[in-house]
């Protein structure tokens, strides 16, 4: 790991960006507004004696405050799901040095699917934890194949080249999945839902188990963000530079994996977060990546909160799933930036 | 000397159209038959001659309506809409010379079918409504897409990658409809998520069957003008063709022909993808593939529908079966493309 | 012989959505000669052949034949009159040479005809001209570069043209194949009379192989004439801004344009 973080002395890309402090401050002024709308927004809106006592007063009994204590395990979860598909995200554009790159868009998160599903119906999984490892091994499989196809032929992997394969091998995997479900309503019921995306099912076990994930995840990518920087270069400049980039993209494209994987077999398929995240953050602070990934878990968080939000309120009295709200907001963004995109590198 | 090259160019387009009558008939001898099967197959095997009584109007004992109410319907919805599609399908590949560039994979399947899931189950409009929203959300999905792409040049790279952005959304809004409709059943669902000829009425098909008998004519008859566009913007229009003009009425009648299709059936996967490739590959190019196409885009439907209703134990809804072909083929199609560099 | 036709362009101005390109071009095309319109990249040569060709709308000022504006002609009977080889034609996949140079028949087809008699002569006398029958009914795909050119300037032929534009016919070619085909070109002139405009890349080549040239600066026509008149050192310097000597062909007389770098003195 070492090894990696020898690039920053080399001062590849001057010191952090100027307003760094000021988006810092504004992306957690942000965060915590989101945090507490999602605790009071819903179908049915709190009020603040109530919020107060389903924060600070485990006694209190009402009806609100019961809500509240309900809605703080769903509001991490969605925070932890969000900073999680950020970096995610951010790790894959960097590794396939493509800006289009999420999960849902390379077809992972259906590969995630596939392994779940069969868990569930020829392995009568049904806890969490065990269809983690499930998702994490389909998740892990499906990025090999979809970049192998991507990037064959002249030019590597273009983004052209990346989204059909994914979108391809997308199309594949989903016909399994509803050829696995469709004789077995159990399971279909089971996974109606969750093939949706929702962070509903959020309790203070499921942030648990994904914590650890998140925890080595998030950690990978602030080590390897120095020597992802010099590969945002090209690969002969990173192996000018000391950096090893087949170690560095195996190492990075597992994290990104094991985060997009752990969310997507706990909360579904959420499509779309890591690319607008990291896209917003390079927006704002330009491209240096040591500053990029850890603010794009922040904006991820943001952006997952608001759309589970956003997915309450609209749904109303019931609630439309967080994974259709990302696709949403999500899904312009990919079309503004095939507009904008020059012809040839596409 | 001339006489002798003539005979040699004549004796290898001889050669080629003995092929695309012999493959035409052939695929339309297979549809003829898989038509069959249709109406002789299911949970009672009836003999052919009640089954024919019962077509032409007798009354038989059970036979009436298994025939003339599940089976009959089923088999039309199946050989038009998969006609519809195959000929769509090719009208697009052709048009923008690129096999990816086909109704499903562009958006323009579901635009449709967004329309139409909004009608059934939020409005709950006749049959006709449903059409006439189908078609003209594809003709805006398409329209869209082209504002989009047209930018600094066009380039079919960023008109697929706008498609794919339009898709995720538009199927969004159906998965979002259908959660909040009081629709959930899961036939639903899946017709309108996979395609399915399950619960096909003859009631819904009047639509279908005239857009499909006015529309392909008229994209036979400009097979020919579609081969020259083949050639480029610049050689087809210094070979005096119109191209706007061509162009307008080729993408009319085949989004009106996909958005019909999928109002009826849902969004078939893969079929309008499919056809246009294996049609090519079966008769050669350089022929007017319009009807071949349709043929095997016919094929593909009620053979997938036969496959998924009686190979396994359980019933598989046609769009599932003509996904697990369709998206190997894909990925294929896109190794093979890859490695020649053409994307 | 084909028939003479009077082809001019009368105040031209064309370009694309906001960049005009052609700024006033007055021109009369000789009729049965070859013409060849020469200038640096970017001056406007292509959007002017493109324009004559009426691929591209003029901006103002119009083309005509015959006294009557293209643009007033119906685009199938001018596709009798006009041909064009556009710089790099689109090869679609699997067809075969044979049905590829039929295409050039369209403007002599009804919708659904089949092939005539004088399609299927047309076909074959135009791939005489270009030499490519015996590859008649093989694919596009199996020929090489020299030969997919020599099949797409046996398309335009067989639309039986009176006057013939292309684009570079000679780019992406080595210098055997582009020799070849402005010979083929010249057979084409001098045994039928068809008219050709043409922009060629090579200023040699095309001092050797035109009747007369058009001189291109910036948009604008500077000069024309025959080789010997129109190209000249002055006129190299002005509209390609090189130094250079213009000596005799030693073969053929044409002028021929030796470029003066900056480290070879004058002997």
């Amino acid at each position: 790991m070492n090894n990696f973080s020898d690039i920053s002395e080399q001062k590849l890309i001057s010191s952090v960006p100027k307003n760094f402090k000021r988006v810092l401050f504004v992306c957690l002024a942000l965060l915590v507004l989101c945090a507490i709308a999602s605790l009071v927004l819903g179908s049915r809106v709190v009020r603040l004696q109530e919020l107060l006592d389903g924060l600070f007063h485990p006694d209190a009994e009402s009806y609100g405050a019961n809500i509240v204590r309900k809605r703080v395990a769903r509001t991490v979860f969605a925070l932890c799901c969000g900073a999680a598909l950020g970096v995610s995200g951010s790790l894959m554009q960097s590794v396939t040095r493509n800006p289009i790159a999420d999960p849902s868009i390379l077809g992972v998160n259906t590969g995630a699917s596939v392994f779940v599903v069969s868990g569930i119906a020829f392995l009568n999984i049904s806890a969490a934890h065990q269809y983690i490892w499930l998702a994490l091994i389909g998740a892990a499989i499906t990025a090999v194949f979809v970049f192998g196809i991507g990037s064959m032929g002249r030019g590597g992997a273009t983004p052209i080249k990346l989204v059909l394969a994914g979108a391809a091998t997308s199309a594949a995997l989903s016909s399994v999945v509803s050829a696995i479900l469709i004789p077995r309503s159990y399971v279909m019921d089971q996974f109606r839902f969750w093939q949706v995306g929702s962070v509903g099912s959020g309790s203070w076990s499921v942030v648990l188990t994904l914590a650890p994930f998140l925890v080595i995840g998030v950690v990978t990518a602030i080590l390897t963000a120095p020597a992802l920087n010099a590969l945002a270069l090209g690969d002969d400049v990173a192996t000018g530079m000391g950096v090893r980039t087949g170690v560095l993209r195996l190492i990075s494209a597992l994290a990104g994996v094991i985060l997009c994987g752990a969310v997507t077999a706990l909360a579904g398929p959420i499509g779309f977060i890591g690319l607008l995240a990291t896209h917003v953050m390079r927006l704002v602070l330009g491209p240096d990546l040591r500053v990029v990934i850890p603010m794009s878990a922040l904006s991820g968080a943001i952006i997952l909160t608001i759309s589970d939000i956003l997915g309450r309120l609209l749904g109303s009295p019931g609630e439309l799933e967080v994974g259709v709200v990302t696709a949403f907001v999500g899904a312009p963004l990919l079309i503004f930036l095939a507009i904008r995109s020059k012809v040839r590198s596409l | 000397m001339r006489n002798d090259t003539i005979a040699f160019i004549m004796s290898g387009r001889r050669q080629r159209r003995r092929r695309w009558v012999l493959v035409t008939c052939s695929l339309a001898l297979l549809a003829v038959l898989l038509c069959c099967a249709m109406l002789l197959l299911g949970n009672t095997i009836y003999p052919v001659k009640e089954i024919v009584r019962a077509l032409f109007g007798e009354q038989v004992k059970g036979v009436s309506f298994a025939v003339n109410t599940i089976r009959l319907p089923r088999m039309l919805a199946g050989l038009f809409s998969g006609m519809a599609f195959g000929m769509a399908g090719i009208v697009f590949q052709t048009m923008l010379r690129n096999p990816l560039a086909n109704p499903n994979i562009i958006g323009i399947t579901s635009g449709s079918s967004a329309a139409a899931v909004f009608c059934i189950t939020i409005l709950h409009s006749t049959n006709a409504v449903v059409s006439v929203a189908s078609v003209v959300a594809g003709l805006i999905t398409v329209l869209i897409m082209y504002l989009l792409s047209r930018g600094r040049s066009f380039s079919i790279g960023r008109l697929i990658l706008i498609g794919i952005g339009m898709q995720a959304m538009l199927d969004a809004v159906v998965s979002y409809l259908i959660l909040i409709s009081a629709q959930q059943d899961i036939p639903t669902a899946l017709r309108w998520l996979t395609g399915s000829l399950n619960g096909s009425q003859m009631k819904e098909l009047p639509p279908l069957l005239i857009t499909v008998i006015v529309l392909a004519p008229i994209l036979i008859a400009l097979s020919k003008h579609l081969s020259l566009l083949e050639l480029g913007e610049q050689s087809a229009s210094s070979l005096g063709l119109n191209t706007d003009k061509t162009r307008i009425v080729l993408i009319v009648s085949a989004v009106a022909m996909v958005a019909i299709a999928t109002a009826t059936t849902g969004p078939i996967a893969f079929v309008s993808f499919l056809a246009g490739p294996i049609a090519t590959r079966l008769v050669g190019a350089g022929h007017s593939n319009v009807v071949p196409a349709g043929l095997v885009g016919a094929n593909l439907v009620l053979g997938a529908d036969l496959i998924g209703q009686f190979l396994f134990e359980v019933r598989y809804p046609v769009g599932i079966i003509t996904g697990l072909l369709g998206a190997p083929y894909l990925i294929f199609l896109l190794i093979q493309m890859n490695r020649k560099g053409e994307l | 012989m084909t028939a003479t036709h009077l082809f001019q362009a009368e105040q031209l101005v064309a370009g694309y959505d906001h960049k005009t390109v052609i700024h006033g071009i007055d021109l009369v095309i000789p009729s049965n000669k070859i013409s060849v319109i020469i200038g640096a990249n970017g001056c406007g040569k292509s959007t002017l052949l493109k324009t004559l060709a009426r691929l591209i709308k003029p901006i103002s000022g119009q083309v005509t034949v015959d006294g009557k504006p293209i643009s007033k002609i119906p685009p199938k009977k001018l596709a009798r009159i006009i041909g064009m080889l556009p710089q790099s034609p689109i090869v679609p996949e699997g067809i075969s040479v044979a049905d590829l140079v039929g295409r050039g028949r369209f403007p002599h087809q009804s919708m659904f005809s089949g092939w005539s008699k004088k399609d299927y002569e047309a076909v074959a006398e135009a791939m005489e001209i270009m030499n490519i029958t015996e590859f008649a009914n093989h694919d596009i795909d199996e020929l090489s570069g020299g030969q997919r050119q020599r099949v797409w300037i046996a398309m335009a032929l067989a639309q039986q043209t009176d006057i013939l534009f292309l684009d570079e016919p000679t780019t992406f070619l080595d210098i055997t194949y582009q020799v070849e085909i402005l010979d083929l070109l010249t057979d084409l002139n001098r045994k039928h009379g068809t008219t050709i405009m043409m922009v060629l890349h090579d200023i040699n080549l095309s001092a050797r192989y035109a009747d007369h040239i058009f001189a291109m600066h910036e948009g604008k026509l500077v000069a024309e004439g025959t080789p010997s008149e129109v190209i000249t050192s002055t006129m190299v310097k002005d509209i390609f801004g090189l130094n250079c000597t213009v000596i005799q062909d030693p073969l053929c007389g044409s002028p021929m344009v030796v470029p003066r770098g900056r480290h070879h003195a004058i002997r």
